[in-house]
């Protein structure tokens, strides 16, 4: 499948050479970068892609759709982001069309030459009857790293979102970069979730504490946007010890999952996406 | 003096203690039952649901120490239908949740109505505590203490509020008398002595007549209550 | 104003039902993350830069004037958990039972008109201040300091935690406290420009977690 053979292909993000050293005595700058993606449906009931624009590290590839579904995954060209990056997505779906979003490897946020911050903004429309399903790998916090990751997405009336994000603080052994991340939801104009996850070195006290992460060091999130949801909102229970599936107030579930690794977030993920998505 | 009340107690218009609904009509009699853990409070309520559930509108809150254990009885004993029963979460302190802080009970009384409509009598059921706990006013309207003859039979004598100026006294479980050595009459003369002319009733839920005396007792108050 | 009317306000005998609940530490303390006054302590401070600064920002923000259903909305969106935001409503509906038998306004009474069900808790308990002639400063106060308050008193009574300890830990976070108030007020007053999404939004995963683990409990001593 066209998806595996990316995965092969993507470079490994850590590979991206250090700066020249001379590039220190210049102002230190970032590099910014737009991906942009957006999703039609044609006459025939399908879903094109009309813009499919990467830039720098964000390389946008076009995979094989599926049914009247467009895909496309995010290609990790060059380790990002570092400190002083900004990267952005905009990936939107026009009404009735269905996109569908993934990356092919892990993204690291790693330290910049200057100790700036890293900003990574994602933006995501959904319109009237179209489907979005944002699915990247996992965010790795590095240590040393600060990255600031904003995702804004807006859905339509009767659109559906599927969401799915997951941070893991810290690469095997070391301590986990600074890592602020928002999410922000409207749905039908309405606010459906604003949320803000502070952790790493510098952000306040007890991030890692009982309330809050409690020395576990990975988490994930997937939010479901269906319009089923209105009338018969999902039963808010356990999944596993740490980690719970709730109604939003709105057509929306949440499935949020803290656990000492990666692989056990995915999983509880994919098992409530399977059941989400019935 | 009471002529100044409208303005003096502006509050009274908002936390449902007044004897009227917001459209007129005389809002549902709440009785308190409160006593000592064990004196057989929920095994007493469940009786009264039973003696009274085809001629009364009713509902009941229970404010058990470990919360819904009670409700759960009820529930169980299939005395009233699930959705008439409501248990309330006390922290851990059920004297605070009937007397201090009644927020969460009013808040109970009030979904009840809301969720199955008019009611005429509402029970409210006490975590078990001690002999110190007893019901505001702003909350009930009359309250009942239970205590049992196996917890003593100088718990009359010993007094404390709930005894002396409750509603109602239940001594309970008078089959158990002979076997626990308390002496009846002893009881009812301490009671007598503590409460003067308030009444005492002495029940054993296990006789004939089981909760009937405590069940006219609450009818009274519920013909009064109408037709003040 | 009157500076007695803040300690009214924040007396933990102010009867609006707070008592009964414990802040997500009955669910803490049965998992074994809270266990003595130090780990009280950890999760007091998470709690007051999460949970407590949103309430906070939302407390002051109703006590500057902002519109209180849009801060309700706000507060729908930063309390994914349906337990939690079913908890806060109960609250909010309890101190508003209160607050209007207390301080009697008609911005108390709008709001118990247009939310019979309750509205969040910090958003009546800003109105609440207001009524009493309070400020934003107040109100975020009476925030932060329910926000750490409400778990100690829980970890007295279910851990057997020695009283002195727990009200040490919250006098050792009383700095921390004013810190989260003034960045709480700080937003707030950008409202007026920028809108509720001024306002902050920090996220407690295990606090969210925890709640609906807690809500499935069959027994339990406290609502939440």
């Amino acid at each position: 499948m066209m998806t595996e053979v990316l995965r092969e292909e993507a470079v490994p993000l850590l590979s991206r050479p250090a700066p020249a050293p001379a590039a220190a005595d210049l102002v230190p700058t970032g590099i910014e970068a737009t991906a942009r993606i957006t999703a039609r449906r044609d006459a025939a009931g399908a879903t094109v892609l009309p813009v499919l624009e990467g830039e720098g590290p964000l390389a946008v590839r076009r995979l094989r759709a599926v049914g009247a579904e467009a895909r496309a995954a995010l290609v990790g060209a060059m380790s990002a982001p570092l400190g002083g990056d900004r990267l952005a997505v905009h990936a939107e779906a026009e009404a009735g069309a269905r996109l569908r979003l993934t990356s092919t490897a892990a993204t690291i946020a790693l330290p910049g030459q200057h100790g700036q911050p890293a900003f990574y903004d994602v933006r995501l429309t959904v319109g009237r009857g179209a489907a979005v399903h944002w699915l990247p790998e996992q965010l790795i916090s590095a240590a040393g790293s600060d990255l600031h990751v904003t995702t804004d997405a807006e859905v339509a009336e009767g659109g559906v979102l599927v969401l799915r994000e997951e941070q893991v603080l810290g690469r095997t052994g070391e301590p986990p970069g600074r890592l602020t991340s928002r999410l922000r939801v409207r749905c039908a104009g309405r606010l459906l979730l604003d949320q803000e996850l502070c952790c790493g070195p510098g952000a306040p006290a007890g991030w890692d504490g009982p309330a809050v992460l409690a020395g576990l060091r990975a988490l994930g999130q997937l939010l479901v946007v269906r319009p089923e949801f209105a009338d018969a909102p999902v039963q808010p229970r356990m999944l596993a010890d740490h980690a719970s599936v709730t109604p939003l107030a709105g057509p929306a579930a949440l499935v949020t999952a803290v656990a000492p690794d990666a692989l056990s977030v995915r999983k509880l993920l994919d098992e409530a996406m399977t059941e989400l998505l019935a | 003096m009471h002529l100044d009340h409208a303005t003096t107690f502006p509050e009274r218009h908002t936390h449902s203690a007044e004897p009227v609904r917001a459209d007129g009509t005389r809002r549902a009699l709440r009785i308190g039952l409160g006593g000592p853990v064990g004196s057989g409070k929920t095994a007493t309520v469940a009786a009264l649901c039973r003696a009274l559930r085809d001629t009364v509108s009713l509902a009941v809150v229970t404010n058990d120490i470990y919360t819904r254990e009670d409700a759960d009885f009820l529930l169980r004993e299939a005395v009233l239908p699930p959705e008439r029963i409501a248990a309330v979460e006390t922290g851990a302190c059920p004297h605070t949740a009937i007397r201090d802080d009644i927020s969460a009970n009013l808040e109970a009384v009030e979904d009840l109505e809301d969720a199955i409509g008019p009611l005429q009598l509402v029970l409210v059921e006490s975590g078990g505590d001690n002999l110190t706990a007893t019901f505001s006013k702003g909350l009930v309207d009359a309250q009942i203490f239970v205590i049992d003859v196996a917890g003593g039979d100088d718990i009359p004598r010993k007094g404390g509020p709930g005894v002396t100026t409750a509603d109602l006294l239940v001594v309970n479980k008078t089959d158990l008398a002979p076997h626990v050595g308390s002496d009846l009459d002893r009881m009812a003369r301490d009671a007598k002595e503590q409460r003067h002319e308030l009444p005492v009733v002495f029940q054993s839920l296990r006789s004939d007549a089981g909760v009937a005396e405590v069940a006219d007792w609450v009818r009274g108050r519920l013909a009064a209550w109408t037709a003040a | 104003m009157s500076r007695a009317a803040l300690l009214v306000l924040a007396d933990g005998r102010f009867p609006a039902g707070g008592h009964a609940h414990s802040g997500g530490a009955e669910e803490a303390v049965k998992a074994g993350r809270i266990t003595d006054a130090e780990s009280l302590e950890r999760f007091c401070r998470g709690r007051l830069h999460t949970t407590g600064l949103v309430a906070a920002g939302l407390a002051a923000a109703a006590a500057l004037g902002t519109d209180p259903l849009a801060l309700d909305e706000a507060a729908d969106a930063r309390t994914p958990s349906a337990a939690l935001r079913a908890a806060g409503r109960k609250l909010g509906r309890q101190l508003l039972r209160a607050a209007r038998a207390t301080w009697p306004s008609p911005e108390l009474a709008a709001l118990a008109a247009a939310r019979p069900r309750g509205a969040h808790q910090p958003v009546v308990l800003g109105l609440t201040a207001r009524a009493a002639g309070l400020g934003p400063e107040d109100a975020a106060y009476c925030a932060v300091y329910e926000s750490v308050s409400g778990p100690a008193t829980a970890t007295v009574r279910l851990l057997g935690l020695d009283p002195f300890q727990a009200t040490a830990v919250l006098a050792r976070l009383a700095p921390a406290m004013d810190e989260t108030v003034r960045s709480a007020v700080a937003a707030a007053r950008r409202v007026p420009d920028e809108g509720v999404d001024a306002l902050p939004r920090a996220a407690a995963p295990l606090l969210e977690i925890g709640a609906e683990a807690h809500a499935a409990w069959p027994v339990r001593l406290f609502a939440s």
